[in-house]
């Protein structure tokens, strides 16, 4: 792998995080549990698209091949992405999607911390921006987790079954992928093992004040990395670049 | 490029006069948005960041930087999106703060007052100046606000959230 292709499929890594995860998230609107939550929501989806749009322009002019940002995210096939598979995971139930948030922002926040230093001008401008909202994410997520793990049995019991649903997804956070041996001695990328330990602090720590019992580890899901992907992102996918497959080019 | 406005001072009064689409009594210059204009012998590049990487404005603000410069006589214009060094709240004056508790939007506190562990607590009303405020919704109407009630006058209201 060239250092040219291993920060292609890195920054094109980091654009689909925000690319499905912001996509799954706009499938709250408008069925919120309540108003502020159905905004707080889609607020989430907005900054991960943001963020996905920045990543996957730069991803487009790192591959030189004249690709947009749009280009990358409505004609390429599910093979061809490489997000994590939890952010395309269903969005499930509120409880779920609070787990979901809690454990997807914590390792944000320690990955954006890290790539604000990045050597890559560009990489480390985006997180700059990103670690702020992401830091926001987080403690929207940490709130909901508390009052959820703290309310009724009913509450409780959804968002104990969403953490250790999710659990086994959370090894793929801290694998070291080719791009990252690539690009991380030159600091360009980080080194998602040195916040392994951070990030299961943090994540500790909430599911205390949650009132939760820590899933147990056992095996881990894994594949994003080599465009593997749960049954989930094909169907998401379709409906996302409908338009564009059937009308290539539109514009409005 | 018309002659007299070949200046960059004169090209970035002119940008100056644009106002933030969704909080039409500040400028983008007074919201820290405009960054830089480079002129070169034929073309004119305008800077700008954004407040939020999302931030809808963007696109209407590009486009009137685009047809302010057109009606003005300048051509070639490119508008350049730049994330570092990233927007912060802290770049707003205080006047702009006072235009923006005027329209009813509770201006953002110092940024370091914004931690991941809280949302920022004793916002002053804009209305009445009470500190007797809730957080009603971490998110507002737009991406830049959050939504806080009054407990003494008992109005809703949005506050620019620390960034």
């Amino acid at each position: 792998m060239t250092t040219q292709e291993a920060l292609f499929k890195y920054t094109l890594r980091l654009g689909d995080n925000g690319l499905i995860q912001g996509q799954r998230l706009s499938e709250w609107c408008s069925r919120g549990p309540i108003l502020e939550e159905d905004l707080a929501i889609t607020n989430l989806a907005l900054d991960n698209i943001g963020r996905a749009q920045a990543f996957l322009k730069y991803a487009g002019e790192v591959e030189g091949k004249q690709k947009t940002e749009d280009d990358l995210a409505f004609k390429r096939g599910e093979r061809e992405f490489y997000n994590l598979l939890m952010t395309e995971l269903p969005i499930g139930d509120f409880a779920y999607t609070v787990a979901k948030q809690v454990l997807i922002s914590a390792y944000e926040y320690f990955l954006y911390t890290e790539l604000s230093n990045s050597t890559d001008e560009i990489i480390a401008g985006i997180s700059q921006k990103a670690i702020k909202e992401v830091r926001y994410h987080l403690a929207h997520a940490k709130d909901w987790s508390e009052r959820l793990g703290n309310g009724t049995e009913e509450s409780k019991a959804r968002l104990q079954k969403a953490y250790d649903e999710l659990w086994s997804y959370t090894g793929e956070f801290f694998e070291t992928t080719e791009e990252e041996k690539v690009l991380a001695p030159s600091k360009v990328a980080a080194t998602t093992k040195n916040f392994e330990a951070k990030w299961n602090d943090m994540i500790n720590e909430i599911f205390t004040i949650s009132s939760i019992t820590p899933p147990t580890a056992g095996w881990m899901q894994s594949g994003s990395q080599n465009g593997i992907h749960t049954e989930h992102l094909g169907h998401l996918l379709s409906e996302m670049q409908y338009l564009q497959r059937a009308y290539p080019d539109a514009k409005w | 490029m018309v002659k007299d406005l070949q200046s960059k001072e004169a090209i970035f009064q002119l940008l100056s006069q644009i106002v933030d689409p969704e909080i039409p009594v500040v400028t983008i210059e007074e919201m820290g948005m405009l960054r830089d204009v480079v002129i070169t012998e034929n073309a004119c590049e305008v800077i700008i960041t954004p407040t939020y990487t999302a931030c809808p404005a963007m696109g209407i603000i590009e486009d009137d930087i685009q047809s302010v410069l057109r009606e003005n006589g300048v051509e070639n214009v490119t508008v350049t999106l730049v994330y570092s060094p990233a927007w912060t709240t802290d770049l707003m004056t205080e006047a702009t703060k006072e235009k923006l508790k005027n329209y009813g939007i509770a201006a953002p506190m110092h940024s370091a007052c914004s931690t991941w562990m809280t949302a920022a607590e004793h916002v002053t009303c804009p209305r009445c100046n009470s500190q007797h405020t809730q957080l009603i919704s971490k998110f507002g109407s737009t991406a830049c606000k959050a939504l806080y009630a009054c407990q003494d006058c008992l109005e809703p209201f949005d506050y620019f959230k620390c960034h």
